[in-house]
Order: C-alpha cells, then sequence, then structure tokens
C-alpha cells in the first residue's frame, strides 16, 4: 500500500501526519473493497441475467430477511469504526500540548501575518525548530481564512471576531507550504505561506539575522525575493498593469500625485515611508489599504526593497 | 404489467359547484387543502423560526443591552395589540362556523370586524414605529439615537424592525385573503357545503396570531 | 389495463392521438397558462435544460481556465464570477427543480392513477415563480455577477462589491418555488392516490418525491430566512453575520448548511427514485425490499436535517458539536447503502435488458458508489481535516450530484421520454452517448480525488505546477463530457421531428403511467385505474408483453 500512499498523500511532515495516513488507507482499503465488490457484481449479474429473446426473470424473489439485515449491520458496524477512529485522531490533531511554542497568526487578504513571542514579525513565512510543538492563535481581519498545510494534514479557519487554533510538532526538516483553504476573493489562489522546519541551530540563527541565503544575497536581488514572499506582488505589478496598490513600474525618481492633490518626488525617503507608515501618503486614485510592515522588515530588507524598486524603470 | 382492473367509476357526471375536475369528491377536495395549508404553515413557522433562533442566539451573547433596549418599546401598545390580535382570532372562528352553519349574514359580519380589526392592529403598528423612527431606534447602521445605550443596542432594533416587519407583511397578506373571502361571501359562493375558503383563511390567520403571541413575551417583555 | 389500453386508445404506431395532452389545445397562451401538470411539467424540463446548458458553459469556462496555472483565458475576477455562476445556476436553477418539478410533474399523478397534481393553478404559479427567479438569477449575472461562491459566506458575502444582493433575492424567490411544489406533491400524494393504492402500493418513485417534498417544505424557508438576513446584512448592516458590530459569521454558516444539506437529499432523493422504478422494469423482476427503500427514503429526509454541522468540522465549532455530526453523518449512509443492495439484489436472476435507461442506472450504481463511498473520508473527523475544502470535496460532490442525480436524471428522460413525447429517440445514439459521458464524467472527476488527497485547495484560480497534470485530464474530460451531452441533446430533440411512434408501454413497465397512451390524454386516464396489485410486479401471469403493437 505503500506506493499507493505515495500516489495520493503527499510528503508527510509530522508524527500526526503518519497517524492520519494509517487511517486514511484503511477508508481506501474498505471502500476499494465495497467499490469493487459492486462493480463486479453490477457487471457479472448483467452479463450473467442478460436478457435472451423474450425470456422472463428467473425468480421474483421480493425479500429476504437476514440477507437484509446482514448488509445493514456489517456497513453499520464498519462506519461505526471509522467514526470512533476518525474522532480519536480529530481530538490528537486538534488538542494542543501546553509546552508549545506559540505564534499568532493574523490573515488578511491576501497575506498571512505571524507575530513570535519574542515580538518578532513576519509574513508568509515562518521558521520552526524541528521537534517542538508549535500552537498558532489565528485571526482574521477580514473575512474567513484557512489555514491548511497538506504535509502537516492540519486545518482550520480563520475567522474575524474570534480566536481559533491549530497545533503542530514538525518532524521533517525542510520547507512545507502553507494554503489558504477558504475562499477569499481575487488573491485566495495566491494567498500561500511557507514553513521552514529548521534544526534548532539553524533556527536560532535565523531569528537573529534572518536567513542564511538572504544575509549574503546582493540587495536587489533579495528585494526581488522579498517582493514575492512579503506578498508586494499581490496588489503591486512591476508591469505598469494597475491592481489594488500601484505598479512599481517607473516610480523611482518620478513625481507621484497624491490622493490630498499634492505631488512628491519618489525618492529613498518616499519609499521607505510607503514600506513603514503606508497611510501617510496615499497616490491618488487608490485606497489606503495597505498595512505597515514597521516590524516586519529588518533593516537590510527596507533597503533591498528599495533597490527593487529602483530597478522597475 | 397490469395491476389494475378496469373502474366503472368514470367521471362523475356533473360536478357540484366549488369542486374542481380533478377531484373526485369535496371531501377529497377538502381534505386536500387542509393538508396543503397545514404543509404551507409549516413553512411559515419555520421562516419566523429562524428568526427566532437568531435572536435567542444574541440575546443570550448580549442581554444586557437587549433588556436595556428593550425598555424603549411601549408595552401598552403591544399589549393592545395583542388583545385586538386574540379578539379577531375569535371573530374569525366565528366567521368560520357561521359559514359552516350557512348563516351567511353572521359570515360578512364577522369577516368584517376581523379585517377591521387586523387593520388596527396595523394603525396601532405603526404608531408604535414612528415613534421609533422618531428618535433613531432603527436597524443596523440608521441607528442613531442619542441618548445613553449600550453598542449592541442597534441589533436588538435590527431583530425588533425584522420580526415585527415580516410578522406585519403577514398581517397585510391575511387583509387581502380576508378581503377576497369578504367578497366571495357578499357574491354568496359559501355554502354548508362548500366554505373550504373560509375554512383554509381561517387558519391561516390564526397561525398569523400565534407568531405574534410568541413575539410580544419575546420583545416587549424580555426583563 | 391492456384491455383499456386496446379497448380505447389503439396506439399503433405512428398513428396520431386526436386528444393526446399535446394536441389537446392549440397557442402560445394554451401553454403559458395552462394547469395540466404535464404541460407544466414539459415547461419545466425545457426551462431547467435551458439552465444546464447556461450552468454547463460556466463549468466549461471553468475547466479551460485551469487547463493551465495562472492566466489560460480570463482573468482572477472572471474565474471567481465563472465558478460561482456555475454553482449557483446549477444548484438552484437546474438541479433542484430538475428531477421533482419536471419528470415528476409529469410523472407523478399518472403514478398515482390521478388526473391531476392537488393545486394546479399552484403548480402553474411555482413555474412561474421559477422564471421570475430566474430571470433575477440573470440580472444578477449581466449587471456584476457574482463573486462569493454559491455557498455565498459572510462576511465575505456582506462586503463584496458584486451583485450578491440580487442574486439572493433570486434565490429567495427559487425557494418559494420548491416550497409550493413540495406541498402541492404532499397533499397529492395524500389524497390523489387511485383507488386501491395503500401507501404500499404506491411506486417508490411517489416515495422518493414524497420525502424530497418534506425536506423542500421543512429546509426551505430556513434558506428564505437566511437569504433575508443576508440580505438585511447588506442593505442595512444589521449585524447579526458581521463580526464588526457584535455578530457571528459562523452563524451564517449554521443557518445556511441548516438548509442546503438536507438540500442535497433534495437533490439526490429524486436520483434515486427513478433508479428504483428502471431497475425492476429493464430487468422484469419487482423490486427486492420495496420497504426497505421506502422507509430508507423517509429515514435519510429526517436524519438529513440533523448533520449540516460536518460542513463545520474544521470552523472552529466545538469537538463535542463535531463528533455529533459527524456520528450522525456516518447514520446517514446506511439506508443509502441500503438501497444500492437492493437494487443489486433485484438485477439478481432478472432478465436484464441493457436499454438506454437501464445504461443510466447501471452508471449510477458505480457513480454514485464512488460518491458516496467517499463521502466516508469527509464524514471522519480527523481525514476531513485534511480533505475540506480540496478538489477531494468537489470531486466527492459531483460524482453524487453530477454521478448521481443528473445521471438519473438523463436515465429518467430517457424512460420517460417516450411516454412524454410520444416517439422513440435512437437507441444507437444513446449508447454512443451514454459511453461518452461514462468516460468523459470519469477522466473529467477521477483525478480531482487525487488533486485533492494531494492538498490543492477549491476555488483555486492559480495553482502550483505540480498539480498541472491533473487539471489538464480533468479538462479534456470536460470537453468529451460536454460532448456526450450534446448527442444526448440532439438525438432527443431529432426524435421530436417524427411522428408518434411509442407504443403506452415500450419496456414492459408495471407502473400506472404506462397503462395509458403514449403521450397521455388531457385527463391522463380513459377511466380511473382501480390498482389491486403490487407496483412491480412481474409475476409472468398476465403477459407483460408491450400492448398496442
Amino acid at each position: 500500500m505503500n506506493w499507493l500512499k505515495s500516489i495520493l498523500l503527499p510528503a508527510q511532515g509530522t508524527a500526526y501526519a503518519a497517524e492520519h495516513d494509517t487511517f486514511f488507507m484503511f477508508i481506501v482499503a474498505l471502500t476499494a473493497f465495497f467499490f469493487l465488490l459492486i462493480t463486479a457484481l453490477v457487471v457479472f449479474f448483467v452479463w450473467r441475467y442478460r436478457r435472451r429473446g423474450d425470456s422472463p426473470a428467473e425468480s421474483q424473489v421480493t425479500h429476504n430477511t437476514r440477507l437484509e439485515i446482514v448488509w445493514s449491520v456489517i456497513p453499520l458496524i464498519l462506519v461505526m469504526i471509522i467514526f470512533a477512529w476518525g474522532f480519536h485522531d480529530y481530538m490528537n490533531a486538534y488538542t494542543a500540548p501546553g509546552d508549545a511554542l506559540e505564534i499568532q497568526v493574523t490573515a488578511k487578504q491576501w497575506i498571512w501575518q505571524f507575530e513570535y513571542p519574542d515580538g518578532m514579525r513576519t509574513v508568509n513565512e515562518i521558521h520552526v525548530p524541528i521537534g517542538r510543538p508549535v500552537r498558532l492563535v489565528m485571526s482574521s481581519e477580514d473575512v474567513i481564512h484557512s489555514f491548511f498545510v497538506p504535509s502537516f494534514r492540519i486545518k482550520k479557519d480563520v475567522v474575524p471576531g474570534m480566536y481559533t487554533d491549530l497545533w503542530f510538532l514538525p518532524e521533517a526538516e525542510g520547507e512545507h507550504t502553507l494554503f489558504c483553504a477558504e475562499y477569499c476573493g481575487r488573491g485566495h489562489s495566491d494567498m500561500l505561506g511557507k514553513i521552514y522546519v529548521d534544526s534548532e541551530e539553524k533556527f536560532r540563527e535565523w531569528q537573529e539575522l534572518g536567513d542564511e541565503r538572504t544575509r549574503t544575497m546582493p540587495l536587489a536581488e533579495l528585494g526581488a525575493l522579498l517582493y514575492e514572499s512579503r506578498g508586494c506582488s499581490t496588489c503591486h505589478s512591476l508591469d505598469g498593469s494597475r491592481r489594488d496598490g500601484p505598479s512599481f513600474k517607473g516610480v523611482f525618481g518620478h513625481e507621484v500625485k497624491l490622493s490630498d492633490g499634492t505631488t512628491v518626488l519618489a525618492d529613498e525617503n518616499y519609499i521607505r515611508e510607503s514600506i513603514l507608515e503606508p497611510q501617510a501618503k496615499i497616490v491618488s486614485s487608490f485606497e489606503g489599504i495597505m498595512p505597515t510592515f514597521q516590524g516586519l522588515l529588518r533593516e537590510r530588507e527596507v533597503k533591498a526593497l528599495i533597490e527593487f524598486v529602483k530597478e522597475q524603470q | 404489467m397490469s395491476d389494475s382492473a378496469i373502474s366503472t367509476t368514470e367521471h362523475a357526471p356533473e360536478h357540484p359547484p366549488g369542486l374542481q375536475h380533478h377531484f373526485a369528491e369535496m371531501e377529497q377536495q377538502a381534505d386536500s387543502a387542509k393538508i396543503g395549508m397545514w404543509a404551507f404553515l409549516v413553512t411559515e413557522v419555520l421562516l419566523f423560526g429562524g428568526l427566532f433562533v437568531g435572536y435567542g442566539i444574541m440575546h443570550a451573547r448580549f442581554t444586557e443591552a437587549f433588556a436595556s433596549a428593550h425598555h424603549h418599546l411601549d408595552r401598552v401598545m403591544g399589549t393592545l395589540n395583542t388583545v385586538i390580535l386574540l379578539t379577531s382570532s375569535w371573530t374569525m372562528v366565528m366567521a368560520v362556523s357561521s359559514a359552516r352553519a350557512g348563516k351567511q349574514k353572521n359570515l360578512v359580519r364577522y369577516l368584517t370586524v376581523t379585517l377591521l380589526l387586523a387593520g388596527a392592529f396595523l394603525v396601532v403598528k405603526y404608531l408604535e414605529y414612528s415613534h421609533k423612527f422618531h428618535e433613531g431606534l432603527l436597524p443596523g447602521r440608521f441607528y442613531t439615537y442619542a441618548g445613553p445605550h449600550l453598542p449592541e443596542e442597534f441589533l436588538f432594533f435590527s431583530f425588533y424592525f425584522m420580526m415585527t416587519g415580516l410578522h406585519g407583511l403577514h398581517v397585510l397578506a391575511g387583509m387581502i385573503v380576508i378581503s377576497w373571502l369578504l367578497r366571495r361571501a357578499i357574491r354568496g359562493d359559501f355554502s354548508p357545503s362548500y366554505y373550504n375558503p373560509v375554512d383554509m383563511g381561517g387558519l391561516y390567520w390564526h397561525l398569523v396570531d400565534i407568531i405574534w403571541i410568541y413575539l410580544f413575551p419575546l420583545i416587549y417583555l424580555i426583563s | 389495463m391492456a384491455d383499456v389500453a386496446s379497448t380505447s386508445h389503439p396506439m399503433a404506431a405512428g398513428e396520431p392521438a386526436a386528444t393526446n395532452y399535446l394536441k389537446a389545445e392549440r397557442g402560445f397562451k394554451s401553454w403559458i397558462f395552462t394547469l395540466d401538470h404535464k404541460r407544466i411539467g414539459v415547461m419545466y424540463l425545457w426551462s431547467v435544460l435551458l439552465m444546464f446548458l447556461l450552468g454547463g458553459i460556466f463549468a466549461m469556462l471553468v475547466r479551460l481556465e485551469l487547463l493551465t496555472p495562472g492566466k489560460t483565458i480570463m482573468e482572477a475576477d472572471t474565474y471567481n464570477r465563472m465558478f460561482t455562476l456555475h454553482g449557483a445556476v446549477m444548484i438552484f436553477l437546474f438541479i433542484i427543480p430538475a428531477i421533482p418539478a419536471s419528470l415528476g410533474n409529469f410523472v407523478l399523478p399518472l403514478m398515482l392513477g390521478a388526473k391531476d397534481v392537488a393545486f394546479p393553478r399552484l403548480n402553474l404559479a411555482s413555474y412561474w415563480i421559477y422564471v421570475i427567479g430566474a430571470v433575477f438569477g440573470v440580472v444578477a449575472m449581466v449587471t456584476g455577477g457574482v463573486d462569493t461562491g454559491w455557498t455565498f459566506y459572510t462576511p465575505y458575502s456582506t462586503t463584496s462589491s458584486t451583485s450578491v444582493t440580487t442574486m439572493t433575492f433570486a434565490a429567495f424567490v427559487l425557494g418559494f418555488s420548491s416550497i409550493f411544489t413540495g406541498v402541492n406533491f404532499i397533499a397529492t400524494i395524500h389524497r390523489l392516490r387511485a383507488p386501491g393504492m395503500t401507501w404500499f402500493k404506491t411506486p417508490l418513485f411517489v416515495w422518493g418525491i414524497y420525502a424530497t417534498a418534506i425536506i423542500q417544505v421543512l429546509a426551505t424557508p430556513i434558506l428564505g430566512i437566511t437569504l433575508v438576513l443576508l440580505m438585511m446584512e447588506r442593505v442595512f448592516s444589521v449585524g447579526i453575520f458581521d463580526p464588526r458590530l457584535g455578530g457571528d459569521p459562523v452563524l451564517f454558516q449554521h443557518f445556511f448548511w441548516f438548509y442546503s444539506h438536507p438540500a442535497v437529499y433534495i437533490m439526490i432523493l429524486p436520483g434515486m427514485a427513478i433508479i428504483s422504478e428502471i431497475i425492476p422494469t429493464f430487468s422484469r423482476k419487482n423490486i427486492f425490499g420495496y420497504r426497505a427503500i421506502a422507509y430508507s427514503s423517509v429515514a435519510i429526509a429526517f436524519i438529513s436535517f440533523l448533520v449540516w454541522g460536518h460542513h463545520m468540522f474544521v470552523s472552529g465549532q466545538s469537538e463535542l458539536a463535531s463528533a455529533v455530526f459527524s456520528f450522525l453523518t456516518f447514520l446517514v449512509a446506511i439506508p443509502s447503502g441500503v438501497k444500492v443492495f437492493n437494487w443489486l439484489a433485484t438485477m439478481y436472476k432478472g432478465s436484464i435488458d441493457l436499454k438506454a435507461p437501464m445504461l443510466y442506472a447501471i452508471m449510477f450504481l458505480m457513480l454514485f458508489a464512488i460518491g458516496g463511498l467517499t463521502g466516508l473520508f469527509l464524514g471522519a473527523l480527523a481525514t476531513d481535516i485534511h480533505l475540506h475544502d480540496t478538489y477531494f470535496v468537489v470531486a466527492h460532490f459531483h460524482f453524487v450530484m453530477v454521478g448521481g442525480t443528473v445521471i438519473a436524471f438523463i436515465g429518467g428522460l430517457h424512460y420517460w421520454w417516450p411516454k412524454m413525447f410520444g416517439r422513440m429517440y435512437s437507441e444507437k445514439w444513446a449508447r454512443i452517448a451514454a459511453v461518452l459521458i461514462f468516460i468523459g464524467f470519469n477522466v473529467t472527476f477521477l483525478p480531482q480525488f487525487v488533486l485533492g488527497t494531494r492538498g490543492m485547495p477549491r476555488r483555486y484560480y492559480n495553482y502550483l505546477d505540480q498539480f498541472q497534470p491533473l487539471h489538464a485530464f480533468s479538462t479534456v474530460g470536460s470537453w468529451i463530457l460536454g460532448l456526450g451531452l450534446f448527442i444526448v441533446l440532439g438525438y432527443l430533440l431529432a426524435s421530436l421531428r417524427k411522428r408518434y411512434d411509442a407504443p403506452p408501454n415500450p419496456w414492459g413497465g408495471t407502473t400506472l403511467e404506462w397503462t395509458t397512451s403514449s403521450p397521455p390524454i388531457a385527463h391522463n386516464f380513459e377511466h380511473v385505474p382501480v390498482v389491486t396489485r403490487e407496483p412491480y410486479d412481474h409475476s409472468p401471469a398476465p403477459a407483460p408483453a408491450p400492448a398496442g403493437d
């Protein structure tokens, strides 16, 4: 059954995923059996009892109480097993252990914002240490979203006006994809994120300095990376087309018309302010819907984004 | 293939007045109407049921705000309306029994009184509404009450207007039904063997009353 | 019964009946003001088929867009409208009225041996309310469309700038059409059965329609009030579903699914009911376990009201609530399973003729089996966490609704087409189309199960490259499926150009609709039938040769 499992399900990222998969494959086996049974009977009956000439049926039996009880009770027992097993695993999936690392999650059209207990904030990606349970306390700022990590086999809705929680115990180092599973509008299918499971040591390093890779990257290249990973691309195009925010194309070094009628020169200071205090100056004909990135970006990352915007001419 | 034999019960050669062609006899027609009417009344109850459940949940969540908001309602007016509707239910019962007994004049008389009482109910409701409008006690974003209030009080008025408004629409529909019955009664359409429409109209009117009987304590008397 | 048909109605092939309901009256007005349940059924039929075409066009566009990640032919905003309109049109305008209001309207009184439904005027009103609802739906489509998904989840639906208010109003109006049909059928079944037709002598189609009508009457008002609240929320900001005002967006989901889960059974029960007619006829055998099938319909109708929370296992509702809903959901699986086993047992030792309706019944058995069995993954709490809102749900739902209901609808259409229009269609083309539909359907939807288990969420405009091969399969499948459906439409319409050539009972059916002419006369029967035998009595004694030819 392992070959089938590897076709049907993504790689396992947690011990719970393995537990889930055992249960999943049990239902696969059970349903496959019943499907094959039904299909085999249909095909066999159609062939064996096909009408020859104008023949009547061989029998006119109308019921058989014993048989009917059997085919009611056996499925009942089987589904009760599925119910109980499913409930058992569900409680495991949704009951977080007490010593978990708690990360606050705020969903918003169409980005994921995270805040660690020490106040560090990230967007669309989190790093977590391997082997330590993580508990997510989630809420939404606008519509309902849903936090879904297929390789962990977990999902829960993120609802405005209330907190929901979710937990996992990461056991496979590497990168796991986070999807938004509750339809939330235009950017729904681009509302993805990454969960990086690091060794304890790498995790600490990341907490202090950011990624190993990004630390040595040229600024403009890092900016391009951030443009995608921090969700800038959801609202700001690079080709001049209009989205919810102004395009980056040809902005730098030019005059920008603001909604209060004044104009401003788009220089480094203007770009920096637009990232950290987006409500200060709103470009004419757009709405001030951008969240602040104050505290979400390291100093070098702000510089990288400015470099990146500069390049878009 | 056959599971039936030829029957000699063809179309009855002549239909009694008021019997539709696809029914065999008056009793079958009346029974069908009754079953259909009851099924329809069930949908009405469920329609209001949804609002009641929503109200119940929000009331449980914001008990204080709801209790405080409901003091703005005029209990005297509410009680008056309850009495009006209860009386109209009684006159409707009398109308149906007059029809059954073939008392043509009484039927017309009782239907007229029922209609007037329904109108009176709406007049009282109008007075209540205009008072609320005046004070800005309106649903949702139109809530502009200036006096001291808890933040969720507007929710109470959202429900107040939706529930009494929907009920008011039903009273209005009932008045149309009663007017139609009245017109037919004056024309002399009904007889002891055919008064089913009066019966059905009566059932509908009782439902409208019963819903009010639940609405009144739920909205006016919650503290 | 053969006597009735032969003495009063010499329905030789090609000989037009002078008084059949299609010809009893002429002119446009004789249709739009008709009180004849058969004509209303026919008007409903063409209307729902038109809506099926419309919903199908949306579906083809959705599939085409998903051929490649990112933009294939449309922008995300357009795509979101397309899948919403596909769902809304298919659910509210096609599949809910499809079987009860079109085939049911036509066949139910005939099966009962009645002259009409209990309230013919209400029946006509129901049709025109449906048309009004459809018009509002179309208005919503052309005035900006709707982008919320057919489930209208708050708070997205209360903040969306598209024509949500108009569309919910359309659905509200359509709800009344559905309620009136239900009320009408309940009264009809209770009081208009032919003399001698006891409850346990009524055909199983009647039981299925009865169970459906109960759900229509009990669940639809809740949808009505929910949609009213949603409209009020949009217009007045009344605050019930708006978290910023103290309301609860999840409450909307409870309200919505309290209707919409039973509504799924409004859709599937009539499909099952058709299968219960087709299988005995084409096996020439009495149905196996009549009472079990009849009771299971009623059991499904009642349990269906208690399982709505299984749509909300990941919504943050309490674990206890989820457990209860999961348990009840598994209970509802049993009566569905019982039906399948009974149908199989009916075929056992039968005399099986694979004519077009039976082909669809066979298809139903296999596809519904997959649809039902995959439901176990979603009813189970742990696996639902992973699969909820993924393509697995999309595939499961389509296997039940298309593989189940639509296939049964097409099967029923083939079964009763000669009765409705008095013409036989091309059996050869029917077989070709059936094979194409079967292949096309499976190629479209089987890959979606794997997309789902691998983690592809639904309602995604864009997707990761790893999912592309399966999406490509699915899109190609939709073309095959579409082709098959067009062929069906083609040969059915072609048959209407012929002269009347259908005998009263082309398949050897045993229920009352086969005892009258094809097409039936305006008042259905020459004589009021009196029922003495079981509905599916195929015992050889009174030779079951088709009468009249």
